[in-house]
């Protein structure tokens, strides 16, 4: 029994909300330096150094500047909905965070929640994040933020098909959906090795449910302006950056718990804890983002659909039966 | 088909290879306003008018200055000198020199032009200011300081004879502009009277 269990149950979640909400904020405001850095150096710039050391406050003053804007709302807005928008985009970025575990913990003590089916809940809660930018795009009142809307309706729901069926592969190897189960099963080999098909389909779709480059095809600023996020200004349009990039860092987390083996170490190296290898882990996923964005152009829209539907889920299809085959016919 | 598939898979590895590798590579950014790039010893920049080692105006107000302009920014009125007030060792001097930068296309034909060297091009190149008005200078501000000496022709600028671009690149950034490299400029001395003007 530990000092943790005799502290009431409440308590005990609030603290480690307050806690991860913390973590969480600054690790976006840092993946967003972070991201301008790679990209700069990747194009021959220096990036952001003007702001603190190596602009490292740099996030601290996009923040003041966000604040300090013009919060409009068009005329021909919603006015609910286009003010509720942003928050149900963000409301389901966070939530996410509440299940998934970052370290080996036999009293959940690096997770709020080890919800016995958390895979399935962070899907329901990322189908819903869709909503946030759909109904934004909807609400606007204005012809590009509505075809960006659409575009993520349809978008979303293309390639979340994929992404749950590259996923399942992972569950019947694991024989779990709990997210602490599923590392678990990783102890002797990551599931990238025997998915990789799987894994593949995970990382490509992955980037089109965060709508990144070059799956950006929500916003795409070539041809919808800032596409849903158009008419947002000030504090809004942040809290869609903020979602944006939690997003980023949550299906970086799922896949560094459903492919990369979680905390576990590679090489038997055990001394270093496991949540430095989680924490490596998401940040290698989170670099692989940053470098296709700087390198791959923008898919055209048909052929993204395309992509999604002819490519992409008989693949995963394929992928899924010959896992399940193979379990099956496969003397355990 | 599969041949093809995999042309694009390597294609787009070639695209991860390229970003990837630059990733590395030195950045040529020059981070401005505290480091600043060394420019060749003839880079056209702001003007000057020169002075004799006495302290006299080189300028004759000829005027030559003002008809080789391409750009009309020069404005000469050249007046006669009074004997026991020589301004300039010739006939005749500026009474009135103005040159308009913002019409200015920095092409140096009125150095060349110039039959005493006195109108020089100098490396200096910030002029930024905030009101239209101030980009014309007048002779005070164009001048050499008489206690800035005689001002510096640009073969005599240190680097050498142009031509050699290459070398004077590679001697890169220098926080402290070379000795006798910058050109003395009369508005800086000028820079609290114009504060007062702004107001």
């Amino acid at each position: 029994m530990s000092a943790i269990d005799s502290v009431p149950l409440w308590i005990v979640v609030a603290v480690k909300s307050g806690l991860l909400l913390f973590v969480v904020i600054t690790t976006f405001a840092y993946a967003m330096l972070f991201e301008r850095k790679i990209m700069a150096w990747m194009q021959l710039r220096p990036g952001p150094n003007r702001v603190g050391p190596w602009g490292m406050m740099q996030p601290a003053a996009d923040a003041a500047k966000m604040m300090f804007k013009e919060d409009l709302t068009p005329k021909t807005a919603d006015p609910l909905i286009y003010r509720l928008a942003p928050f149900i985009s963000l409301v389901t970025a966070f939530g996410v965070y509440a299940v998934i575990p970052f370290s080996e913990s036999s009293g959940g003590l690096w997770s709020i929640g080890d919800v016995n089916a958390g895979i399935l809940f962070v899907f329901a809660l990322t189908s819903i994040g869709v909503y946030g930018i759909s109904l934004a795009g909807w609400a606007s009142g204005s012809k590009f933020p509505l075809l960006g809307g659409i575009r993520a309706t349809a978008q979303m729901i293309s390639y979340e098909l994929s992404m749950t069926m590259s996923v399942v592969g992972v569950l019947i190897l694991a024989g779990t959906t709990s997210l602490a189960g599923i590392v678990h099963a990783q102890n002797r080999l990551w599931f990238f090795i025997p998915q990789i098909v799987g894994f593949a389909i995970y990382l490509i779709t992955a980037v089109a449910e965060t709508n990144r480059a070059p799956f950006d095809l929500v916003e795409a600023e070539t041809e919808l302006v800032g596409g849903f996020h158009t008419e947002y200004s000030g504090l809004r349009f942040g809290l869609f950056f903020i979602a944006e990039y939690m997003n980023m860092i949550t299906v970086s987390c799922i896949g560094t718990l459903l492919f990369l083996g979680g905390w576990n170490a590679p090489f038997g190296l055990v001394m270093i804890p496991g949540i430095v290898w989680f924490l490596i882990k998401v940040a290698f996923f989170m670099f692989v983002y940053i470098w296709l964005r700087t390198t791959l152009p923008r898919f055209r829209y048909d052929r993204l659909m395309a992509f999604g539907w002819k490519v992409l889920l008989p693949v995963a299809t394929l992928n899924l039966m010959l896992t399940a085959a193979v379990i099956a016919l496969a003397p355990q | 088909m599969i041949g093809s598939f995999f042309a694009g898979l390597g294609a787009i590895g070639a695209g991860f290879r390229t970003t990837f590798s630059y990733f590395f590579k030195k950045k040529p950014t020059i981070a401005y306003p505290t480091i600043k790039k060394q420019h060749a010893p003839r880079f056209h920049g702001l003007h000057e008018l020169r002075r004799y080692a006495d302290g006299k105006e080189r300028c004759i107000g000829c005027e030559l200055c003002q008809i080789a302009c391409p750009a009309n920014a020069i404005t000469v009125i050249g007046a006669e000198n009074e004997p026991d007030d020589r301004r300039s060792p010739g006939e005749r001097y500026a009474a009135r020199y103005e040159i308009d930068e913002l019409r200015c296309i920095f092409c140096g034909l009125c150095e060349e032009a110039c039959p005493t060297d006195a109108i020089v091009l100098t490396p200096r190149f910030e002029m930024a200011d905030y009101r239209r008005g101030s980009f014309v200078y007048a002779k005070e501000r164009l001048l050499v300081p008489p206690e800035a000496g005689v001002g510096t022709a640009p073969d005599e600028r240190p680097g050498g004879i142009p031509g050699d671009l290459g070398a004077v690149i590679r001697r890169k950034s220098t926080v402290d502009v070379q000795e006798g490299y910058g050109a003395t400029w009369r508005g800086d001395i000028l820079k609290d009277q114009r504060k007062g003007l702004a107001g």
